[in-house]
Parts: structure tokens; sequence; C-alpha cells
């Protein structure tokens, strides 16, 4: 997680937030950002990464620990003196101003010369695709073109970080889309620095470099988005992130990253296991429901057991089959549909397996 | 009773017997009212003879034009009082959390529920040259005479301030509430200290606010009576307090008749130009 060779831009230290001095919003927090990154703070609502954009941006000081920008601690720097441009939920575009002015609004209050100002508004406008719509006013325009706004006016000062809170949360699905990959090539030609904060895991993992977890107030893991997909250290991770299937378990035996863990029900199945535990400590075997090897592909792998389908969803590019196994109803595989594949009937009974390197056993 | 007559006739009879129901209010704005409203109307173009003599004197007499110049100079020095100390009330109330929120607003409406007579006098007692605003200021030094702080200009400001400061209030409160205090935030990230975002993003959107209770309060003040009577000490006269000498004391009903109509003009004009330039139902929170 650490670099060692270059300083990271951003460095939280230690943070810890608290608003009433009973509940942490966000606890011992160390994050890093890297120059140029794009890093998405993820997790449901309350997770406390809003509170750490919060932070990052200014408005909130931390309960403890301090915050690095470019080596400087910021963490008693106003907001207005931190040089960082923001991209809020609901834009927040100034009404009794026209685009051009939102737009100019940064460089103005540096006090940037009006011929410098005409030209970096002019630039930014055709960086977001809105040449043309200085003179309207915020309302006039559409939500996707209000969020084009907000990023102008937050790019424009040329900040070295740009944060962005939930600024796709208003979109319809096919526009958030798009907007997606607008932001994402923007990040690519503007090599400048992004935190983007959302609790759509699909958006963290089309956009970012590196995806941040949190839930209740505790940073779960940071990593690329394939890394957190594949190779998840937490339920948590495993679960918020695509589907997963989760077994209890206990381990039985350990040797060099992997584990032998016997199930409730009897099953005894082996596993990856990224962080020691103890034999004989209560784990969750994870299983990704495409993971899951069926028929006589089944039979050749080292966790093979016995199941029944409950239920067959078709679901365009893939089926989804619900299984009966390990005493419950609720086993999901998923498998991509291609021609001449063996049809499933709810009630058949069929082998299911797996490889060991594609089911992790994690702690709680 | 419901016959079928009633349900060939559709909503027809319903809708006479709503107006059966706002007959009596009817009747009563119409002949309490309106009727003696065209009275004055007709008497300031009659009386003494027809013509529009006493029309005149708003040019040509010098005691009306400096009653008017009185009238307008305090309702004027009013308004931007209560404007200055209102916005910096309903700023607090808006920054407040809500049952903080709840105090000010009761402190604010307050003063509604005392008449204007009572506090008039409450006035007089604390600001005449041995109340205890001078004696306080004296005490401490800060100054070694009284200040003549009733009977005179002075004063009238201070009580008429007292009494439009709640329309100045509520109406900025109400304007300020739909302002995004995200737009605030947005503009200190964008670089702006908080005085150049209250400057340039919150007071321009309170614009609305500032012209509607500027509007209000003027308005309000133009026809004050009670409250320049008393503290003026006979020595300000306004408008309101010269048509009532003419009509009690000097019977000239013409010229009082003509001042009351010019005074409801002037309102009407006012409240025209105002609707004019915002949506005043919007602004009193129709």
């Amino acid at each position: 997680m650490v670099s060692p060779v270059a300083e990271p831009l951003v460095r939280f230290v230690n943070v810890r937030k608290s608003y009433d001095g009973t509940v942490d919003a966000v606890r011992a927090l160390d994050l890093e950002v890297a120059r140029s990154e794009f890093l998405t703070l993820l997790g449901p609502s309350g997770s406390g990464k809003t509170t750490t954009l919060t932070m990052l941006a200014g408005f909130e000081q931390p309960t403890e620990g301090r915050i690095f920008v470019d080596g400087e601690d910021v963490t008693d720097v106003p907001v207005e003196k931190r040089g960082i441009g923001m991209v809020f939920q609901n834009y927040a575009l100034f009404p009794n101003m026209t685009v051009a002015e939102n737009i100019a609004f940064p460089l103005r209050v540096r006090r940037v010369s009006r011929a410098e100002m005409t030209a970096k508004v002019a630039r930014a406008l055709s960086m977001v695709r809105l040449d043309g719509f200085g003179d309207r006013k915020p309302q006039q325009l559409s939500g996707g073109q209000q969020q084009r706004v907000a990023v102008a006016r937050a790019l424009v000062f040329e900040p070295r970080l740009i944060l962005l809170d939930e600024p796709l949360g208003a979109l319809d699905r096919q526009l958030r889309e798009q907007m997606q990959y607008e932001l994402k090539h923007l990040h690519q030609r503007l090599d400048v620095t992004m935190v983007y904060v959302t609790h759509d895991q699909v958006e963290a993992m089309t956009m970012s470099d590196r995806v941040a977890v949190f839930s209740t107030g505790t940073l779960r893991q940071v990593a690329e988005p394939r890394r957190l997909y594949e190779a998840p250290e937490s339920l948590f991770v495993a679960r918020f992130l695509g589907e997963s299937n989760a077994l209890s378990a206990t381990v039985r035996q350990r040797d060099s990253g992997r584990c032998v863990a016997t199930l409730m029900t009897g099953e005894t199945v082996t596993a990856v296991m990224p962080a020691a535990c103890a034999t004989g400590s209560a784990v969750h075997l994870v299983v990704r429901p495409e993971k899951v090897l069926l028929g006589k592909a089944a039979q050749a792998s080292p966790n093979r057991f016995a199941a029944r389908i409950a239920e067959v969803t078709f679901l365009g590019d893939q089926t989804r089959l619900r299984l009966v196994v390990f005493g419950a109803d609720d086993f999901i595989v998923k498998l991509a549909n291609s021609a001449g594949q063996d049809s499933f009937a709810p009630g058949a009974e069929i082998d299911i397996g797996w490889q060991a390197e594609d089911c992790r056993a994690l702690a709680e | 009773m419901p016959s079928q007559n009633d349900a060939r006739a559709g909503w027809r009879p319903r809708h006479g017997t709503y107006w059966l129901i706002i007959l009596p209010a009817l009747a009563m704005l119409v002949f309490l009212y309106l009727v003696p409203l065209a009275d004055v109307l007709v008497t300031s173009i009659t009386d003494p003879k027809p013509g529009l003599d006493n029309y005149l004197l708003l040019f040509t007499s010098t005691s009306v034009q400096k009653t008017l110049l009185t009238t307008l100079r305090i309702a004027a020095l009013t308004t931007f009082i209560a404007l200055l100390l209102g916005y910096v009330v309903a700023y607090a109330m808006r920054a407040a959390n809500s049952s903080q929120q709840r105090l000010m607003l009761f402190c604010v409406l307050l003063p509604f529920w005392i008449s204007v007579l009572v506090r008039s006098f409450a006035w007089i007692a604390l600001l005449s040259s041995r109340g205890p605003v001078n004696a306080g200021l004296m005490a401490w030094g800060l100054i070694d005479e009284p200040l003549p702080l009733v009977r005179n200009e002075t004063g009238v400001l201070i009580g008429m301030v007292h009494v439009m400061l709640p329309y100045a209030v509520l109406t900025l409160y109400a304007n300020m509430r739909g302002i995004d205090v995200r737009l605030v935030a947005a503009a200190r990230s964008l670089g702006a200290s908080r005085f150049q975002a209250f400057r340039m993003v919150f007071l321009p959107l309170t614009r609305p606010g500032l012209i509607g209770a500027g509007t209000l309060v003027f308005i309000l003040s133009l026809g004050f009576y009670v409250t320049p009577a008393l503290l003026g000490g006979g020595k300000v006269l306004m408008i309101a307090e010269y048509v009532a000498v003419q009509i009690n004391d000097t019977l000239r009903w013409g010229l009082g008749t003509m001042l009351a109509t010019t005074l409801m003009l002037s309102v009407l004009f006012a409240l025209w130009a105002l609707s004019r330039i915002i949506d005043v139902k919007r602004l009193f929170g129709a």
C-alpha cells in the first residue's frame, strides 16, 4: 500500500473524527493518495467516506491525527487556503451567476487578470464540451451539463487535487455511465489527482486506479479494483463488491497460506487463507458465483459437492442458478451463456466444485 | 332535501351556496370599507368646492410638502435601519440550531403581542432625559448631559424601527432559509474567504429578500400614526398625523382626504412596482 518511491500527494495519519464525542465517524485512518491517482472512497452511507473527504477539503477538522497534502500539514489550514477543487453532490452552482461567471469564480477570488480569466474559462468550457454555454444560467442547463460546469469550475484554477462527492448521484443511469467515462478520460488527460466518493461499486470499479472500502468508520481495504474483487481481505469487502457465497467454517489444518476447514454441515473444504488464523478459529469461506465449476468440470476440483438446483434465472449474457447445498438454499452460481450449453432444470441434481485458490477463508 | 334538481344541475347549486357563505364578509367589506373609501376619494375632489384644488396643494403648500418630506425621510431611515438590524438577526437565526431558532423567533415575535401605544409610552419612559438610558450613560461617564433621545426624530426612529424589525426579520429569514448553505461552502472550497463568499454569493442571493422586506417596511412606515405622534412630541409631523389634524381640528376635510388618497395611491404604486421585480407571493411564504 505504501509506495516507497514517490512521496504521496495526500497522507492521512491516524485520523479520527467524532462529531458528538461518543461515536467515531472515522477512526484510525491511515490512507495515502498517490500523485495523479484516481482514488475512490467506497462504502455504504454512514461508513465515513464522506467525512474523510470533508476533512480533506477542510470543512471539518479531525478530532485526532494529521492530514498532509504535498508534504505540508494542512490539518489546521482553512478551506480556502488549501487549493483543492471540489465538486459537490448537488453541483452547488451559484444561481446568481452565469455558467462562465461560475467557472471564473475561483479565478476572480484569486485576482487573476481579466484576459487570463477569459482564456482559462474558455479552455475549461471546451474541456467539458460546453463551448458556447457560457452566457446561460445554471438553471437553464440539464443535470449532466450542470455536472460538467461543476467539474470545470473545480479544475479551472489548476488545483493539485480535485475532490468529487457523489457527483453523479442525481443523474439517470445512462447519463451516469457516460459521465463516468468522461470523468475518467478527463483524469487521464489532465494528469490531476482525484479523490472520488461513491456508494456505487460499479462506479468505483469503472473509474478508479485504486478503491478504498469503508464500513462503519473504518477503512477495510485499499487496492486496485481487480485485486479488491479477487482478493478481498474481509467478508465485508467480499460482500460489498459483487456477489459472494459465504460459508461459515472452522479451521482444521493450516500451512503456508492454505487451510482445510470444516463447514457446519460437516463438509471439508480447502481454501486460501490470506491472514493467518489459528486452528480451531471460525472463518468465512468466500466463493465468487462465477468461480464455481459445474458437472464434469467440477469433478477434477479438490472441493467437490453434490447439490440440487432450486432456481434458474436467465439474465441474457449469463445464467444464474440458486442451489440447495450445505444445508441451505442460497448458494449462487453464475455462468456465462454460450452455444450448446447444457440446459438446467430446477430439481435436477448437479455436481459443484471449485479450485482452492478461488475460495478464500476470511476472519470476521 | 337532496332532489333530482341537484343532480341535474351539477355544480351550480353548490357554487351558489359558496357565494352565500362569503356574502356577510363581502357585505361588510363593501359597506364598511369600500363605500367610505369611495367617500374619501369623492370628498378629496369636492370639498370645499369641486375640482383638483386640494391636489394642487401638493405642489404649492409648503406645510404639506414639509410633511411629505418628513414622512419620506423617516420611512426611508426606518427602512434602512430595520433592514440592517433585521439582516443581522435573520442571518444569526439561519445559522443557529433549531432550539435556538425557536427562542430567537419567539423573541422577534414578542413585541407583536404588545400594543403600539404601550410600547411608545415605554420608549418615552426609557429614553426621556431622566430615563434609565440617559441615567446609565451618565453614570458610566460616557456623557455629561442627557441626550435628546425622545420627543424628536431620533425618538420616532427608535420607536418605528422597533415596530418594524419583526417584519424585516421574518421576510429576510424566509428568504435566507431558501438559500442552500452548500453554495457558501462551495465558494469557500473554491478559494473565497468568509467575507468574499458572503459578498459574492450569499448577499446577492438575499437581494429579493432585501427588496421585499425594504418595500414592506417602507410602505408600513409611511402610514405610521401613534408612534410618531407620541415619540415625536408634536415636533415630528408625519402624514397620518397631519391628516388627523385636518379631519379632527381644522376640519379641512378636503385636504385631509386628498393626503389620505395620495398616501394610498403611493402605496399601491409601490406594491405594483414590487410585484414587477419579484414574486411577492413566494416572498411572503404563500
